[in-house]
């Protein structure tokens, strides 16, 4: 299946729009009668109403402009999303953040982040603050064009920890899910960081890699594919890296339209309603972490900010009115996409939770 | 009655084997699950020797199931179809071993 070189946005695609992905997924379920509600599946294992246990990473949503058209990206990011975070917005992310030391770590994500012109500015002012960052880099970026030529450095700079996608250590699986050629450019960027010491045993550089299938099956054990990933990598390429998280890919956006278009959504809701865990569900990521639109409305999670599900109402809807006592009282929004969090091994922006 | 033999969704009702007969149902899907368990042989590599089988028993439900199970546990494309050419190796040459057999008795049949 061909990638589209434009996002659902453009494409004036119906998927584009939140509300009827959320009607699809309400109404998944198989000859026998719809998918459980997830709300309920949660009360069986008294885990309803879901609330934080202590918020501790706020996840930053720079905009959604990006070099790449992914098949998969949950955020329909594209090179013609025009959101962007501005300076401004940043500066409330900065007072926030300010004003609660418990968020240790900022998780700064997009689009391909770096291509927000005051990236670099919001970076060093949270490295001035001594949070740990986190940039979600897509790797290619860095070889996009020569002023991203020296991100390794100034991530390297700011003791960045560089989390980035490779679905696999083979050209075919990774361009059929990320684009053509995006594989040996990503190998490249790969080697750049290398360079400056990333993933290297005792340079303090982190570099961790993101594993999501390319197709409708869930992933395989974080362990043991973290293992064939750094034998693969070393041997073909010569590249070290910390470690591998597994995702899930969550039934939104493109994928959603993925698993729609190629017969599969069905079969693949089943699939993450039959594996639901609840050691899984107790550990999802939304429990410790709260998102940050590009226009700094509040979410749960990533995944609700590009369904436009807020954080529960009556508590803070904007960064300008942040406060984390009151937040980590919150119900958190549930729907049914939330069952790929909770499948299998579990699945979070730091692979699984189990 | 059924118009196929075969039907996908049939492969979901596997455990129902066990209504008629639970016990050795039951002995059988414990079994079952041990077998395929991390052990001296990683899942990923059961999972392909159990899609090289699928092919040899020529099961469509294993095939289905053992695919779906080998992408899930992080193979390969070419794994997969490596493993496949073994099954198809040892039943080509399961075929053609038989001809040392064949040449036998026509050496016995013939002056």
């Amino acid at each position: 299946m061909p990638i589209p070189v434009k996002s659902l946005k453009a494409q004036q695609h119906q998927f584009a729009n939140p509300a009827f992905q959320l009607e699809v997924l309400q109404h998944a379920g198989t000859e026998e009668g719809d998918f459980p509600l997830f709300g309920a599946k949660l009360q069986q294992h008294q885990l309803y109403p879901l609330q934080p246990t202590g918020t501790t990473i706020l996840q930053v949503n720079v905009g959604k402009m990006c070099n790449q058209t992914c098949r998969h990206c949950h955020v329909d990011a594209g090179p013609d999303r025009k959101e962007i975070m501005t300076r401004d917005t940043m500066q409330l992310c900065l007072d926030a953040l300010a004003k609660s030391p418990q968020l240790t770590t900022v998780d700064l994500t997009g689009g391909a982040p770096e291509m927000n012109p005051d990236f670099r500015w919001f970076v060093e002012q949270l490295s001035a603050m001594g949070r740990q960052v986190i940039v979600r880099c897509n790797l290619t970026i860095i070889l996009a064009n020569p002023k991203y030529h020296d991100l390794p450095e100034f991530f390297k700079a700011h003791r960045v920890q560089v989390v980035s996608s490779l679905p696999y250590f083979s050209a075919s699986r990774t361009d059929a899910q990320r684009g053509d050629g995006v594989f040996e450019k990503s190998i490249k960027a790969l080697q750049m960081l290398k360079q400056v010491g990333y993933g290297q045993e005792g340079s303090g550089l982190e570099l961790n890699l993101v594993y999501n299938p390319s197709g409708a099956f869930l992933p395989a054990s974080q362990k043991s594919l973290e293992a064939e990933f750094k034998r693969r990598l070393k041997s073909g390429y010569d590249i070290v890296f910390n470690n591998l998280f597994c995702i899930t890919n969550l039934p939104i956006s493109r994928y959603l339209d993925y698993l729609v278009e190629s017969g599969n959504y069905s079969s693949y809701m089943g699939k993450l309603v039959t594996a639901f865990n609840p050691v899984a569900a107790a550990n999802v990521m939304c429990r410790n972490t709260i998102s940050v639109g590009w226009d700094g409305g509040l979410y749960d999670c990533d995944f609700n900010q590009m369904l436009e599900l807020k954080v529960q109402p009556g508590t803070p809807q904007h960064i300008r009115d942040f406060d984390l006592t009151q937040l980590d009282q919150r119900q958190i929004v549930l729907n049914q996409h939330c069952y790929g969090c909770t499948a299998g091994a579990g699945s979070s922006c730091g692979g699984s939770t189990t | 009655m059924e118009n196929t033999y075969y039907n996908p969704a049939d492969l979901k009702k596997f455990g129902n084997i066990s209504e008629l007969q639970p016990e050795m149902g039951r002995k059988f899907f414990d079994y079952y699950g041990e077998v395929f368990k991390e052990g001296a042989l990683t899942e990923r590599e059961k999972a392909l020797i159990a899609l090289a089988v699928s092919h040899a028993v020529q099961c469509p439900y294993c095939i289905d199931a053992y695919t779906s199970d080998c992408l899930e546990k992080g193979a390969d494309e070419n794994q997969m179809m490596e493993a496949v050419h073994v099954a198809a190796a040892i039943k080509g040459g399961a075929a053609l071993v038989h001809g040392v057999q064949m040449m036998n008795k026509i050496k016995d049949l013939t002056m």
